[in-house]
């Protein structure tokens, strides 16, 4: 079943086109990677799925409803959370605030003058599960912004899944990290994502190769492939791209 | 000396926490919505304004509650239909916009109420003295001012530190893109701290209007030392705002209290100037005189020695 489908979507800043007619379906529980080279678009996508920008044209629909028109947090209601290239972690609360706050609006939680956060007690049981799962519970009273940078991208990890959302956007969700961080990290994206639909924008080709079911890769703010690793792999328009390289050999 | 230094310590802890009220208005509307907001202190001028007119048919204490209500649903009105249609063209357009207000709320100020100075009084419940002390008495409304700014802070840290909409505000400050993709409804909630800051400046100028009289250059008067205050701070500190305020209201208090001057300062190093010397003027003057620009003065020093404020912090 297809739970987010592009078509023909479109976004320029100006006269510069940056998004040039991207169509794509994604189908649900699909782990979906999107990779090319800098420049080629990858954020500005995430950025339009997820309506921090307008789309210039085409629809973008979520679950059978078009959400090219929406508010962020409209979108996010319906099921789709996202994480940000740049760490986006709220560094002056500590770790255990930092869910927190991810888990209010999904918890059902209204906004409250008078409603002691301390108080919450289920709020904060499930605040503490969600630090198990990203093993950071014994840090749960750091402040967030004073984490090694390993753990500030798994409390990232942790505020996107704590939102309750079904679709999880990743934007280079290892990038900076050492080889064993990134290990890591992807143990955690697996297990945290299971059962989800995970879209993920990734550099690091390995871990694309080894995450993904599909791969769409984009080019100057155009798909000029989407299909299963092993076929993107040997794909010639895709090499091209990439200047040569043998993409996956890294 | 002693009982001076008292009642300059107690003056200047009561402009310092009715800077403090405005302040923390102004520097939560900028770390949220990055808007430096020109027409902070026309809404405490319009807080005393209105104040002034509740009074007069239905006392005081009406005052108090009902005008900082119709100031903060007022101010949560400019920032839905007017701020939030003019933060798309950048914040030059946002600057103009709340300049223009300024002078808008004032020309309307004048229009309604006219240019002269209102007789807003202060309770009569409050007309007597808290206390006397070596012969000299301090009013029971300069405490209820020192209650009232108090209990409101206690309020808001709470509120900010403990309650569910304080912890999104506060991730809200540093990161709106990402709360809003928590499914909190950002846009609201700015609004929403708009109109409680524009409330909260509201409440200072209820207040403040009995003391520091209310007429039409009362938000010109205040507003630029609420900016000092706010760059001082920090642009964006909350922690920073309360410590620049206190310490202007006190640096004022004590200057205006202090008769010191410089033919002291020249008396020490055993100078002495004629009457009819050039620099007289110079010479001459006292810390009563230059008190009202020493929060200008403070202002350079720390834009050339601490150019991020006291307590701000570069923003990656």
């Amino acid at each position: 079943m297809t739970v987010l489908s592009l078509r023909n979507v479109t976004k320029n800043f100006g006269e510069t086109e940056i998004i040039r007619g991207v169509s794509l379906d994604i189908e649900k529980g699909e782990k979906h990677a999107i990779i090319g080279p800098n420049g080629a678009g990858k954020s500005t996508l995430f950025h339009l799925i997820s309506g921090l920008y307008g789309v210039t044209g085409g629809s973008i629909k979520f679950k059978e409803q078009e959400i090219q028109n929406k508010q962020p947090y409209e979108i996010n209601r319906l099921g789709l959370a996202r994480s940000f290239q740049v760490t986006n972690i709220f560094a002056r609360l500590n770790v255990f605030e930092n869910v927190r706050c991810a888990l209010l609006w999904s918890s059902g939680y209204k906004y409250s003058f008078w409603h002691l956060l301390g108080r919450q007690k289920e709020l904060n049981e499930k605040a503490l599960e969600v630090l198990e799962q990203i093993g950071l519970k014994d840090k749960m009273h750091f402040p967030a912004g004073e984490l090694a940078y390993a753990h500030q991208r798994a409390l990232e990890l942790g505020i996107a899944i704590a939102s309750g959302a079904e679709v999880i956007m990743l934007d280079e969700p290892v990038a900076g990290m050492s080889h064993s961080e990134a290990e890591n990290a992807v143990e955690l994206i697996r297990k945290i994502t299971a059962g989800k639909t995970l879209i993920m924008v990734e550099h690091d080709m390995n871990i694309v190769f080894d995450v993904a079911d599909r791969i769409s890769v984009l080019v100057y703010g155009e798909v000029i492939a989407c299909d299963k690793p092993e076929n993107i792999r040997a794909n010639p328009k895709v090499q091209e791209a990439y200047l040569g390289e043998v993409v996956g050999s890294a | 000396m002693l009982e001076v230094f008292i009642f300059a310590t107690l003056n200047g802890l009561v402009t310092g926490l009715l800077l403090f009220m405005l302040a923390s208005g102004l520097t939560l509307i900028f770390s949220m919505m990055g808007v430096l907001n020109f027409a902070h202190a026309s809404f405490y001028m319009l807080g005393a304004y209105f104040a002034y007119s509740i009074s007069l048919y239905f006392g005081f204490w009406s005052g108090l509650i009902f005008a900082p209500i119709i100031v903060g649903v007022l101010g949560a009105l400019v920032e839905r239909y007017g701020l939030r249609r003019v933060h798309q063209q950048g914040h030059v357009a946002e600057l103009v916009f709340t300049f223009g207000l300024a002078f808008l709320i004032e020309e309307a100020v004048q229009f309604f109420w006219g240019a002269d100075t209102k007789n807003y009084q202060s309770p009569d419940l409050l007309d007597f003295p808290l206390f006397t002390l070596f012969g000299q008495e301090f009013p029971a409304y300069r405490g209820f001012m020192i209650g009232i700014s108090v209990a409101i802070f206690i309020g808001l840290y709470y509120v900010l530190t403990k309650s569910r909409i304080g912890i999104i505000i506060q991730a809200a400050i540093t990161h709106p893109h990402t709360v809003s993709n928590l499914g909190h409804n950002v846009p609201l909630i700015f609004m929403g701290v708009f109109g409680v800051g524009s409330a909260l400046a509201g409440v200072a100028g209820v207040i403040a209007g009995p003391v520091l009289t209310t007429f039409p250059g009362m938000a010109v008067v205040l507003g630029s030392i609420v900016f000092v205050i706010v760059v001082i701070g920090g642009l964006g500190s909350l922690a920073g705002a309360f410590i620049a305020s206190i310490l202007i209201g006190l640096l004022q208090s004590y200057a205006i209290a202090s008769n010191l001057g410089m033919p002291d300062l020249l008396n020490l190093l055993g100078l002495e100037f004629g009457r009819d010397h050039p620099l007289t003027d110079l010479w001459t003057l006292t810390l009563p005189q230059i008190a009202p620009i020493l929060p200008f003065l403070l202002l350079v020093l720390v834009l050339i020695f601490r150019p991020t404020g006291l307590m701000g912090k570069r923003e990656q």
